[in-house]
């Protein structure tokens, strides 16, 4: 059993014909994503050894993945020695209930956070709220999509959709007062108002990039710093985390903190890295709360194939370079995962029925397989994932037939010769163009943006026999 | 050497042209060229779409049809990408095929040495890297240089030539307005250059974008290099 917020409500291509409307939209993820791509590019280009660096990753979380319940109890065992209660939550359900009985335990109805996708992935916000209490989201692009009543449409960029005349907009709306579309501006409006919220919180709920199977240390990648106010100020930090976050030593570390920022802002180094063992007496919160959580990643696991997926460590470079998101942005994804990513790591956790166009948003072209720190074969996920579905009826009996054609010679000369024929009478109406411009259902689905191609007058097989085998 | 020509499925019907090019350049450079008859797909539409169980026959022609052959030369970056990628993990028992199978600008560059093949083509040319071939065969710059040796040609860098096109096989049905929209990006750019003709190693994907050229009624014409090669 799984839930959450990775579950499409729309298919694919239903939800991106709405999104390509936008033409605004597209002209603001196209600069945005080209920007961070370019800098990626840069960084990741300026490290000799970026490939074995990949390479590294790749093999420590595989490590990771096949002896995941060794190592998340070696957490547990750490953690707790050092002062922190570890919960464990197998769904997104049960870790809502978890993590609210918590907060509602310190008596305050108001908590900060710092971005954490585990924790929308859940929908960890809309439970607080419902048990009376406000989640105020410290990480200053959750803030502008939170202010704006709407959801996150990229993992590491959640307001990517913006820009910042529109920003500027969501800011007055809510009594945030910038008096230009300034970045710095918008950033100081930002500052005032969360300054406030940081120094009255008592509760903190984060998320972590990585969790120190050997120490039960967390650790948190952030640029802004509202991370570490969020780790520091609060009583209480309650810390929710996907299992598949563990790594088994500190001395790992060194390879994802190489991976992380130079694949997903394409920085040589983030600006704030803050890792945390339990409780300190005296310093820092006194409570500590560890969440780890399931929601979907055991079945993932089962999956010889599809488990790479969850070596993700969420740095979107594979967002970044997909000329499908650029076009359609976060939202048509219908997931708090988007991009190729989400189209294999959301149908995975949400179990069988879930979100099955996804795989069939991508046209494979591989871009996002070079991009990623631990090499995730998405492509080949995609094509995974796409034997079990949908296919729809008309589709599967031309699949079938033409495979029983394309198997056999003289049935495919005969088709050949009778598609070269039937191609004739059309090509005379098309005369000198040789486009079709209107097909029938279905190919009128080419035949919506772009025009059609006829068959030749003679096959190359034909042409083959004619001219050389006499 | 005995070389045998993969022409594939969409070349067979709709492209000819683009296998008596292969044809012309490969007996140009002194080889002999064979057409085994048997052949038929390769199985990646199959394959690709989620039809795993419908594309292992054609999988199995494949390696039957060209068993024993010197080289295997197919002018299409992404179903040689499907042999090599893919038919290892298919068909445990294609390994001999799957490394003697190249795309034309491989079988020039690295097995026969070659990268004037003796062409003549006086136009103005942009080339589309097309996303298998980039991606999964690693062609890299042999088209380019193949291309850039033609007597003649003027090679027109092409802004963006790295990103895909749009057409991503069945893609180009089920999510035709992502697919559109890619494609009108992909146009424009190549209209921008000024070029006479859009070349690349992958008739599948010029029909897409030849099909968005003739519909805007762009001057570009979308070409298969292995055409610009034969020309003379």
């Amino acid at each position: 059993m799984s839930g959450g917020n990775i579950v499409a409500r729309l298919p694919f291509p239903v939800a991106a014909r709405k999104e390509l409307g936008d033409a605004q939209l597209r002209a603001n993820l196209r600069n945005a994503t080209h920007t961070i791509r370019d800098k990626r590019l840069r960084m990741v280009g300026e490290v000799p050894d970026w490939e074995e660096l990949r390479r590294s990753g790749a093999a420590i979380k595989d490590d990771v993945l096949s002896r995941l319940p060794e190592l998340l109890t070696q957490f547990e065992a750490a953690a707790t020695a050092a002062g922190a209660t570890v919960h464990w939550a197998r769904d997104a359900a049960e870790a809502c209930a978890v993590v609210t009985a918590l907060v509602r335990d310190t008596g305050t109805a108001e908590v900060v956070k710092v971005k954490s996708m585990v924790t929308q992935e859940i929908g960890l916000n809309d439970s607080l709220e419902a048990a009376g209490i406000a989640a105020v989201e410290t990480d200053l692009a959750e803030l502008i999509v939170q202010l704006a009543g709407d959801t996150p449409s990229h993992i590491l960029v959640p307001a990517i959709h913006y820009n910042r005349s529109q920003i500027r907009d969501i800011f007055h709306r809510n009594g945030l007062s910038a008096l230009t579309d300034d970045p710095p501006a918008l950033a100081e409006a930002a500052r005032r108002h969360l300054r406030a919220k940081f120094l009255s919180a008592r509760v903190g709920i984060s998320g972590a990039n990585f969790a120190v199977a050997e120490s039960g240390t967390l650790v948190v990648v952030e640029s802004e710093g509202n991370g570490r106010m969020c780790l520091t100020l609060p009583e209480t930090l309650i810390s929710v985390v996907g299992i598949e976050k563990i790594l088994p030593t500190f001395r790992d570390l060194e390879v994802f903190l190489q991976l992380l920022p130079r694949s997903s802002t394409g920085e040589r180094m983030n600006p704030y890295t803050s890792l945390w063992t339990g409780v300190t007496p005296g310093d820092g919160p006194q409570t500590v709360h560890i969440v780890l959580v399931d929601n979907g990643r055991t079945e993932t696991l089962a999956d010889d194939v599809g488990r790479q997926a969850l070596r993700c460590i969420r740095c979107s470079a594979c967002l970044n370079v997909c000329p499908v998101y650029e076009r359609v942005g976060g939202h048509a994804y219908g997931s708090v995962y988007p991009g190729p990513i989400g189209a294999i790591l959301s149908p995975q956790l949400s179990g069988g029925g879930a979100n099955r166009t996804l795989p069939y948003a991508s046209t494979l072209c591989g871009a996002c397989y070079d991009a990623c720190p631990v090499r995730i074969n998405i492509p080949e996920v995609l094509v995974h994932l796409r034997q079990t579905g949908p296919h729809p009826p008309a589709e599967r009996a031309a699949m079938r037939a033409l495979s029983w054609i394309m198997r056999d010679r003289r049935r495919y000369a005969a088709a050949l010769r009778a598609a070269r024929r039937g191609a004739a009478p059309i090509r005379w109406a098309t005369g000198r163009r040789g486009a079709v411009r209107h097909l029938p259902w279905p190919l009128s689905k080419w035949t919506s943006t772009r025009d059609a191609p006829l068959p030749a007058k003679q096959t190359f097989r034909e042409w083959w026999a004619h001219e050389r085998t006499r | 050497m005995k070389v045998a020509l993969f022409v594939t499925c969409v070349n067979d019907l709709v492209f000819p042209g683009t296998g008596r090019a292969v044809v012309e350049v490969l007996e140009r450079l002194g080889h002999t060229v064979e057409f085994p008859v048997e052949q038929g797909c390769c199985g990646q539409m199959h394959a690709n779409s989620g039809y795993r169980e419908e594309a292992l026959p054609l999988v199995a022609n494949f390696v039957k049809t060209f068993d024993g052959y010197d080289a295997v030369v197919g002018p299409s970056g992404s179903c040689v990408a499907m042999v090599r990628d893919w038919y290892p993990k298919l068909a445990p028992d294609s390994g001999e095929v799957v490394a003697r199978t190249y795309e034309l600008s491989e079988f020039l560059v690295d097995v026969l040495g070659v990268t004037d093949v003796g062409a003549t083509f006086p136009h103005r040319v942009t080339y589309h890297p097309t996303c298998h071939g980039l991606r999964m065969l690693r062609l890299g710059d042999r088209p380019r240089r193949l291309l850039e040796s033609v007597r003649g040609l003027e090679l027109l860098d092409l802004p963006g030539a790295e990103e895909c096109c749009g057409f991503g096989g069945t893609f180009a049905m089920k999510n035709a307005g992502v697919s559109g929209a890619m494609l009108a990006d992909k146009c424009r750019s190549i209209v921008d250059t000024g070029a006479e003709y859009v070349a690349a190693v992958d008739n599948s994907c010029l029909a897409h974008i030849g099909g968005g050229l003739s519909r805007a009624g762009g001057p570009a014409k979308p070409i298969h290099y292995a055409e610009i090669l034969a020309a003379s």
